[in-house]
């Protein structure tokens, strides 16, 4: 059941997934139905966190594993006369085989020879009995024959499992042979089965017979609900998979990939021999992230020597790296096996099992949820929510949440629960590591000093620099500030300069790779306040054999961090006895006639030396530019990393040696990045290091380099966590990066597995740019001056200069439309359109090489659809009021208002005066209400002020990153607005700490249509390869409309190398993401919208045929407004008093809604002009006409390489089969609506005289865990009549029982009292607005509530107002970026009140570890009876100080509520002996600071 | 950058002129340099722009951010070389350029744009001073190798003194012919010492020497050395030869002997400060008489200055289009250049200006000029019409014409090589500066018209570029040092 092959932009690899799991485990009893029913039970009960797509009986992916039910199945083989050994001496293989009989019987016939092959018995066959019926007919089209062998065992029964193994990697690998492609083995094992497939999860069961018979049975069920990108979710990606089943994603899944083909080579096993071949490549090409886990973690399981858990320890590891408080036994363990093996790292929840041992390990960041539950009665549940089996209250023993990085086992054969330190314990102590890294391991410190090579004269320096192609504004706006400050320099603004491919001027090759990203199926980390999971540390060597244990193995050099400095490298070059260095120069002649032939012989070259320094027995390989001279050029760094890197791994030696690059070219972060990330273990930027110590600036020069490499450092983290990576080992070589502009040769033969999806350049021309950049340092004069400045070229890449890279926005184009718009001067609009649109053999932008090429005949202009019209589907950019002024900002509303478009709050809240109309009938009122990572002011009131809601996921001039608002724009009205505090920058997480997934976000939309159901609900994302994939996920989880922002959109504030590395243009990822929706049939269900410098009607015509519905502009209407590209934004000095807070420039702002209403309609009539010459009368018949656009002819001598023939591609058709004809994508306008929950109807039903009268109700339900965002309904409707101030508290009190499903009371409002007796999942109290919330264990209960995890993670995200009483632990992130409620909690998980900027927090308990990052307002108390909270609190913003006799008071008042609300037994015992706990107050010191102010009134 | 807020704190200053009546009475010249600590400050006020439009007003693309930035921290060696780096005589464009970088200037949006014009020249100064005691920035900066290839530059004003210097300085053996006594051209006979004294041409002068360009002056090209001698002896032509054709005025009484063309008049005023004995018979002199200047511009406003220095009984200006709006008008929004009414600092020290006015003749009596009869106009459907009842007399003693240029002389060396010509009589180049001849090329004025010196330095560094393109492409036709 392959997916469709790739076509178009649509690539079948990039595809994603995410979902619902949990097993459960009976202790007690012998194997029973029960636990199968029980399993079926929650699977049933995850539905909601699977997916469908567009057809609604076929899921993405439900599955059990069990173990083998040897009772029913020996009664149904008996039936067949075939009789069955005794349970363990024989094995099941359940199979997905052809459909045609032919196939199949080959298919048979390959399992059948394997079994034979490895001296075992086949038994015999059976046709699994299923009704297909169950399947809606997309998951029949694709369903496989599904049959189980029987194979009898004829070797000792210890080798039995391994010989099963075996034998299925045999037959796996003879099919490929044999091009038997459907073959797939869901399980082969003598323990366990997997009944997987695409029946809804609640209806697996009734598709798999078996499933029912009542001798089915099993000791425990591990089952699997999925939620995929796409709607061609196969058979065989259904979990779980023979080991594992996950939840995440794994990012770092290229470069596993990658490293673990790499060590195939060395792999040696006792245990397999000879079969070793089979094995290989040990990952199954194709397969998905969680599929590629399962490969390795059975592999290595099966090769024996290590247990399951041992595996995924070293596997999936915590964050051992800044952890004081880790038994070191367990460390060294860590630390050993980091020299064997990078961490695959991701969010990950993961289920395990080897039918023995059945277990579950959250990865270090513990960003998906998995609860359990003990029962005295002998049951064990783990789940990604609570209260997905019913239990009696009182049988309920201990209820938890795994933590990050922890792990727990249940040993099934026992029947014992084992807990994450009994077992870490016992795998840490299997050998003494502590004692083989204390003999092995090598530090830098250890190599014998070495003199480094002495500076090089200022002329030689100059020259090397040219050659480098280092500007003037390297030095100045790059370099500077990171050897000053130790910090990435900020910009503004965006990016209107060409693509690399597209430049004039010669480009380093760096410039043609783009950082890829997070976004939605898994979350950037963000690197500063989260730092306790980050590391740059890494080891550099030769690796042994992965499945030996040795202490040879950790035979390594352990770095800090990537970047030599030039003494370090010296040092490192002098090497040690038994570890040796081998240089080699990355070079190619300067003076050939045939460039590129000359570079493509000097790269084979260099391969072929690299393989023999290794064959020498070389440790480090040395990749040196150092040796340019006249006649010898350098080979751009990263193309001599990347080929030396995959050539010593398609040779199987990469393994034996690290690879160092020395090389003058690296100057900034992404460039780092890219060396890393194809490969390379340790960078030493010798050239940088000698321009940082000649720059004209006054930090002393010893501390220069330390600046600058901590800069380096700190950058390299970010991008690393831009795709939610942490962990350096795992970045290296991983290749998170795509080209634009490289042609598909130089792809496959020197970057493979890169995406390129334009083509472009080969050798030839990147050897012809090195040539240029070297002649100009070696062929030139270089005047002997004081300063390498002077010397230098000026660039004009971050701001336009003259004589430097083009911009878009010049002098000419901003003036030119500052005057069309003041005076509606349609001639200057032309001169402006002219300018951007006319890029002649010059371009800027992918669509600057393309053109129109009508496919009907002209319409009279007559008939196209009036401008007025057209101006409805335009919106301005998401724009924070704090970022740009309130002037600037109020008149894009009024502006967009009135003419029927939409403008955006961005990411800073709105003030509630602005939801009321001016007496002049005007509005101020942002149609679009953004709802970001900070929640800044996102209340029940601002929501229900929407035509749309946005969840920006992405920002396309920091994808990955969170927004920043620099303190000195915060006001105090801002802060009013943003529920912060005036002066403190405002940094906003890189990730919704509610999406961590695409069902994640499915959640959040849920929660935005329960609160208002009258908008439609957008999600924003940026272009990236994939990005179509994901959007196909979004539209599945029920969004309204898909933005898609190109790379180069504008920003207030965001790293340089953000706004410049990361992410692709529109186009791109416009086009995929039409073609993917059409191909799985979903394009109908949403409408997309481009952003991202668009500027003219031109542009529009190209989004629009690219598959546009709708256009966002950001920039545009600024210059309209008065911007004039000042490039000041975040500094806050914009002199047109556009981007700043400052009421003196502010009162220069000269903009006026007529200003960007004459903008708009200039784009219209010029849109309406293109629209008429290509024949359409409307721009709903344009979307996604792809055919009417061509490749110009250019000159341009890298432009002209470009193809465009993916991008263009015409998506008709798709999953549906159907015609699907352009003009019929056309989605509804208007919101979709989510149907109705049976729980909200009877609660808007009972509190309905509140609603309408304000009278007092009390209501009583009971709860779910599928009952979702319970109260948000009411939440909206109680704002949209009662605004802002709602009802008196207590009006509305609702008794609720049971357990909660997510969003438990999200954004209730003033006047809700919800009480819940019971437990709630994660998201309780997300935006709470004023509302009340009391959650309490059942009476009955008998476990000790404090002990216990009450709530799920991320409680009170983004709270602004309101109260909460929880009497029991909450999960991680409690009151991340509350800003105003007051709660009370008995404990709480990792990063407590991280980025709280308001309210007061109340923990009865322990904290976890990294309290208080990011904290800069509100008040924290904790009870620190362990005294615990000191080493665990991240103490960079707060204090950590006494109660004061006010504080006292506070805190008995908030205790005495507390037991009030919940009759929490912990509230009484504190209360009872007042004065004797010791509670310690976590204080900000900005909130300090506000609060001294307030009291002194200034 | 120095300090984001700098154009917040410090409002613009521009330093003074000296006293009105001090002034006129000697020939230095009328503008103050400003204390360095003033610039610097004034310097701090520079934004260092995303766009920096002021990079657009300079023909030059003068590196005004990075300048202002390194003067405002007081790093003026570096100030020097990276203002050098775009122009090449900064302490001319310093003085006379009307600065069109400050009008673009993103302050000049509420009108009080950085002093860029100042900063300019205060690094060009202390270029010159750092000169005198050490040989400082403005060292010669000869080329390191000869290429062997021979230019001719026809002009020595700054669009050919521009070329030279750029192309003596990638090794080219240049030679400038100037047909003057000295060299200079317009720059120094046709602008007053009272704007630019002429010590800062020579200084250049002497650089350029020593740099290697040959200057022979007194050889008028075509008569002396005519055109095939020329393309003999020279691998490469550049014509820099100014618009120097003055516009007439076709109208009774033109033949007059007090109607004379500006440039004449100007000329003579510059020799007679450079110390020449002037003929004096033949001497224009605005002593004592009533003069009229007819024409607004630059170099009207210079007529102006020369002839209250002189000791004018009166001056006036008139000028035949109306008078500028005194700020700027919707339609003509920054950055344009503003068209608004400008004072000059010769007209402070004393014209009565006039708009509107058309001259219809120079009356005489007894031969001689007594005064001018003009009419006033008024524009309609774009041309002039007169106002009814109009008519107006201006006793005049002294007329002076100073309605700009019309081109190239176009016989002589313009003929003889036969390059090609555009409709407005200039030497037609494409953008390298070439001309239709081969190995021809022209710059400046020339080929551009009548302009202003920035554009005729930036058309000599053009040109300059074009010709080493070119020459790179020829075989070395004559030896090293011939």
């Amino acid at each position: 059941m392959p997916l469709p092959s790739p076509r178009g932009l649509y690539d079948p690899s990039l595809e994603r997934d995410a979902c619902g799991l949990g097993f459960v485990a009976d202790l007690r009893r012998p194997a029973s139905h029960d636990v199968v029913a029980k399993g079926v039970e929650i699977l049933r009960r995850l539905a909601h966190r699977g997916a469908a797509g567009c057809d609604p009986c076929t899921s993405d992916g439900a599955g059990i594993l069990l173990q083998l039910p040897h009772a029913h199945f020996e009664r149904v083989l008996g039936r067949a006369g075939i009789e069955l050994p005794n349970e363990g001496d024989y094995g099941v293989a359940q199979c997905f085989l052809s459909r045609n009989r032919t196939t199949c019987a080959a298919e048979m016939r390959v399992l059948e020879d394997a079994v034979r092959h490895h001296n075992q018995k086949v038994i015999g066959w059976r046709n699994v009995p299923v009704d297909e019926t169950v399947v809606g007919p997309l998951g029949r089209a694709s369903m496989p024959a599904i049959m189980q062998l029987f194979i009898g065992r004829m070797c000792p029964a210890p080798a039995f499992e391994r010989t099963l193994f075996m034998i299925r990697k045999r037959a796996g690998s003879k099919a490929s042979e044999a091009g038997l492609n459907a073959f797939y083995p869901a399980s082969l094992s003598s323990k366990t089965v997997v009944y997987k497939g695409l029946a809804l999860p609640e209806r697996l069961e009734a598709f798999y017979l078996d499933l029912r018979e009542q001798e089915t049975r099993s000791k425990f069920a591990l089952v699997h609900s999925r939620f995929s990108t796409n709607t061609f979710p196969t058979w065989e990606r259904a979990h779980p998979y023979r080991r594992i089943a996950h939840n995440g994603e794994i990012n770092t899944l290229r470069g596993n990939q990658t490293w673990m083909r790499a060590r195939e080579a060395l792999l040696e096993s006792e245990a397999f021999g000879e079969h070793m071949a089979d094995f290989k490549p040990i990952i199954r090409p194709g397969g998905s992230d969680s599929a590629s886990l399962d490969n390795v973690v059975d592999f290595l399981v099966s090769a024996g020597g290590r247990t399951l858990p041992h595996v995924m320890m070293m596997l999936v590891p915590e964050a051992w790296e800044g952890h004081d408080d880790m038994p070191p036994e367990r460390r060294a363990f860590y630390e050993y096996h980091a020299s064997l093996v990078e961490p695959w790292d991701g969010p990950a929840a993961l289920l395990f099992t080897d039918g023995t041992y059945i277990g579950a390990t959250l990865d270090r960041n513990g960003l998906r949820p998995l609860k359990y539950v003990v029962t005295a009665s002998g049951f064990v549940v783990a789940a990604s929510e609570l209260g997905v089996v019913d239990f009696e209250a009182e049988d309920v023993i201990e209820k938890g949440r795994l933590q990050p990085g922890r792990m727990l086992l249940v040993d099934v054969a026992r029947g014992r629960l084992v807990g994450d330190d009994e077992i870490k314990h016992e795998v840490a102590t299997h050998q003494p590591y502590a004692k083989w890294l204390e003999d092995n391991k090598i530090e830098l410190a250890d190599l014998p000093a070495r003199a480094a090579t002495a500076p090089l004269s200022a002329e030689e320096r100059r020259r090397r620099m040219r050659a480098f192609g280092y500007t003037r504004e390297d030095l100045r706006v790059l370099m500077a500030p990171m050897a000053t400050n130790g910090e990435e320099p900020v910009g503004s603004m965006g990016n209107d300069a060409p693509l690399a491919v597209l430049s004039d001027r010669a480009q380093p090759l760096f410039r043609y790779f783009k950082q890829q990203f997070a976004q939605v199926t898994n979350p950037p980390i963000d690197p500063i306040r989260e730092k306790l999971v980050m590391t740059l540390g890494s080891c550099l060597g030769g690796e042994g054999n992965l499945l030996a244990e040795s202490p040879e193995q950790c035979r390594l050099l352990e770095l800090e961090q990537p970047v030599l400095t030039n003494d370090e490298f010296a040092k490192l070059v002098g090497g040690l006895e038994d570890f040796r260095v081998a240089v080699l120069p990355i070079v190619f002649d300067a003076r050939t006639a045939n460039p590129g032939e000359a570079l493509d012989r000097a790269l084979v070259e260099l391969c072929a030396a690299a393989e023999r320094a290794v064959d020498d027995g070389a440790s480090i390989v040395v990749l040196s530019d150092r040796s340019i001279d006249q006649t010898r050029a350098a080979i751009p760094s990263l193309l001599a990393t990347s080929a030396v890197h995959h050539a010593l791994a398609r040779a199987g030696k990469r393994m034996r040696a690290g690879l160092v690059v020395e090389t003058g070219e690296v100057r900034e972060v992404a460039d780092l990045a890219l060396l890393v990330g194809y490969g390379a273990g340790a960078v030493n930027p010798y050239l940088a290091f000698e321009a940082i110590d000649g720059l004209d600036v006054d930090t002393p020069r010893n501390a220069r380099g330390e600046n600058y490499v901590h800069a380096l450092d700190k950058g390299l983290l970010k991008v690393m966590s831009k795709m939610g990576i942490s962990c350096l080992s795992s970045y290296q070589g991983a290749q998170i990066f795509e080209a634009i502009g490289l042609g598909s040769e130089t792809i496959a033969r020197w970057f493979p597995g890169t995406a390129s999806r334009v083509g472009g350049i080969g050798l030839g021309e990147i050897a012809h740019e090195s040539l240029l950049r070297h002649a100009a340092g070696f062929d030139a004069e270089i005047e002997p001056t004081a300063n390498d400045e002077d010397a230098l070229d000026a660039g004009g890449v971050y701001a336009w200069r003259v004589g430097g890279e083009r911009h878009l926005w010049s002098p000419r184009t901003v003036a030119a439309l500052q005057k069309a718009v003041r005076l509606e001067d349609a001639a200057s609009y032309d001169e402006y359109a002219r300018a951007i649109n006319e890029q002649g053999d010059h371009p800027y932008t992918l669509r600057g090489c393309l053109d129109f090429v009508p496919v009907g005949p002209p319409v009279p202009i007559s008939e196209v659809e009036p401008a007025a019209k057209i101006v409805r589907r335009f919106a301005t950019g998401a724009m924070s009021f704090g970022s740009i002024s309130k002037e600037a900002h109020e008149n894009l509303a009024i502006a967009m208002n009135r003419m029927g478009g939409k403008s955006n709050t961005g990411e800073g809240g709105e003030d509630d005066a602005r939801f009321v109309p001016l007496p002049n009938g005007d509005s101020k009122r942002s149609a679009i209400k953004q709802v970001a990572s900070a929640r800044f002011g996102v209340t029940a009131h601002y929501l229900v002020n929407a035509d749309e809601l946005q969840i920006k996921i992405a920002q396309g001039a920091k994808p990955g990153e969170g927004g920043q608002l620099p303190g000195h724009k915060v006001d105090e009205t801002i802060a009013r607005v943003r529920y912060s505090v005036p002066g403190v920058t405002l940094i906003s997480p890189p990730p919704h700490h509610d999406i961590y997934s695409i069902e994640d976000l499915a959640q959040l939309i849920y929660d935005l249509k329960c609160v208002n159901a009258r908008a439609r609900v957008s999600v924003k994302l940026v272009s990236e390869t994939g990005v179509g994939t994901i959007a196909a996920g979004v539209a599945k989880a029920h969004a309204d409309l898909i933005t898609i922002a190109g790379h180069d959109g504008g920003t207030g504030a965001s790293p340089l190398s953000s706004i410049h590395h990361a992410g692709t243009p529109w186009e791109l990822g416009l086009a995929e993401t039409h073609q993917v929706l059409v191909l799985n049939g979903l394009r109908e269900r949403v409408r997309l919208q481009a952003d991202g410098q668009l500027k003219t009607g031109r542009d529009v015509a190209f989004a629009a045929l690219l598959g546009g519905d709708e256009f966002g502009f950001a920039t545009a209407p600024l210059v309209a407004s008065g911007c004039v590209m000042m490039r000041k934004c975040h500094l806050n000095t914009c002199p047109v008093g556009v981007a700043t807070q400052d009421p003196v420039l502010r009162a220069r702002f000269k903009g006026t809604p007529e200003h960007v209403i004459n903008y708009f309609f200039f784009v219209a009539e010029e849109l309406r002009a293109i629209m008429a010459l290509l024949g359409f009368r409307t721009v709903d018949e344009m979307v996604g006409r792809a055919d009417c656009i061509v490749p110009r002819s250019l000159e341009h001598p890298k432009a002209r390489l470009l193809d465009f023939r993916d991008l263009l591609h015409f998506a008709d058709g798709g999953a549906k089969g159907g015609e699907g004809r352009a003009d019929q994508f056309a989605a509804p306008e208007l919101p979709l609506s989510l149907g109705s929950s049976s729980t909200d109807e009877s609660l808007l039903d009972g509190a309905r005289l509140s609603l309408k009268y304000g009278e007092p109700t009390t209501v009583q339900i009971t709860l779910t865990n599928a009952d979702r965002a319970f109260g948000a309904r009411l939440a909206g409707e109680l704002a949209r009549k009662y605004g802002a101030q709602g009802l008196p508290d207590g009006t509305i009190v609702v008794e609720a029982k049971g357990t909660a499903g997510q969003s438990f009371g999200a954004f209730a409002v003033h006047g809700m009292l919800l009480v819940l007796e019971g437990d709630a999942n994660d998201y309780v109290g997300k935006g709470l607005s004023g509302g009340v919330l009391a959650v309490r264990p059942p009476t009955r209960a008998v476990f000790k509530a404090h002990e216990n995890v009450i709530v799920g993670n991320t409680c009170l995200y983004g709270a602004t107002s309101g109260k909460a009483f929880f009497a029991g632990r909450a999960g991680e992130r409690f009151a991340v970026r509350n800003s105003g409620a007051i709660a009370v909690v008995e404990g709480v998980g990792d990063h407590g009140c991280e980025y709280m900027t308001g309210g007061t927090v109340l923990v009865l308990g322990p904290t976890g570890r990294n309290f208080a990052a990011g904290m800069s307002g509100g008040i924290a108390y904790v009870l620190d009876e362990e005294r615990t909270l000191a080493s665990r609190c991240s103490k960079a913003m707060v204090d950590l100080e006494p109660l004061t006799a006010d504080d006292e008071e506070i805190v008995r008042l908030l205790v005495e509520e507390h037991v009030q609300h919940t009759r929490s037994a912990r509230g009484r015992s504190i209360l009872a002996a007042w004065g004797k706990r010791r509670f310690v107050k976590v204080m900000p010191h900005e909130w300090r600071r506000v609060l001294q102010l307030r009291k002194t009134g200034s | 950058m120095g300090d984001p807020k700098g154009f917040l704190k410090v409002g613009r200053v521009e330093e003074g002129d000296r006293a009105i009546d001090e002034r006129v009475r000697d020939w230095h010249e009328v503008h103050l340099a400003a204390p360095m600590d003033q610039v610097r400050s004034q310097a701090s006020r520079c934004m260092d722009c995303g766009i920096p439009f002021c990079h657009q007003g300079c023909p030059l693309g003068n590196l005004i951010p990075e300048w202002n930035d390194l003067v405002h921290r007081g790093r003026l060696d570096e100030a020097v070389r990276r203002l050098l780096a775009t122009n090449n005589f900064p302490e001319v464009t310093g003085r006379v350029c009307p600065a069109p970088c400050e009008a673009s200037c993103v302050l000049n949006i509420r009108e009080e744009p950085v002093t860029i014009k100042t900063v300019e020249r205060t690094i060009a100064d202390y270029a010159f001073a750092a000169a005198t005691s050490d040989g400082g920035p403005l060292r010669p900066r000869p080329a390191a190798r000869l290429t062997g290839k021979r230019v001719a530059v026809i002009g020595s004003g700054p669009a050919g003194l521009a070329a030279a210097q750029q192309m003596a300085r990638v090794g080219h053996g240049v030679v400038v012919f100037e047909r003057d006594d000295r060299v200079g051209g317009l720059l120094r006979y046709g602008i007053p010492d009272f704007k630019m004294e002429k010590a800062i041409i020579d200084a250049r002068v002497t650089q350029m020497r020593s740099e290697g360009v040959t200057f022979r002056t007194g050889v008028a090209i075509g008569s002396d050395v005519r055109g095939d001698q020329l393309r003999r002896d020279f691998d490469a032509v550049v014509l820099a030869l100014g618009a120097r054709t003055p516009r007439d005025l076709p109208v009774p009484g033109r033949e007059l002997p007090e109607v004379h063309f500006a440039m004449d008049y100007l000329v003579q005023q510059n020799r007679r400060v450079a110390g020449d004995a002037e003929d004096e018979a033949r001497a224009i002199l605005a002593t004592g008489k009533h003069v009229i200047v007819i024409g607004g511009g630059d170099t009207g406003s210079d007529c102006v200055g020369t002839a209250l220095r002189q000791g004018a009984a009166s001056v006036t200006q008139l000028e035949l289009m109306p008078r500028p709006a005194l700020v700027r008008v919707p339609n003509n929004p920054w950055p344009e250049w503003p068209l608004v009414l400008r004072t000059s600092s010769s007209q402070e020290e004393g014209a009565d200006r006039d708009w509107s006015v058309s001259t219809r003749s120079f009356r005489a009596e007894s031969g001689r000029l007594v005064s001018l009869e003009a009419t006033r106009v008024f524009l309609e459907g774009g041309k002039m019409r007169p106002v009814p009842d109009g008519d107006l007399s201006l006793p005049c003693g002294l007329a002076l014409l100073a309605m700009g240029f019309t081109g190239p002389e176009r016989g002589g060396i313009v003929e003889q090589l036969g390059v090609a010509l555009d409709p407005r009589g200039n030497v037609r180049t494409d953008a390298s500066g070439a001309t239709s001849v081969r190995g021809v090329f022209a710059a400046g004025d020339a080929s551009r018209g009548q302009s202003l010196v920035v554009w005729a330095i930036a058309d000599g560094r053009r040109v300059a570029a074009g010709v080493n393109a070119w020459l790179e492409q020829q075989p070395v036709a004559h030896a090293v040092g011939a």
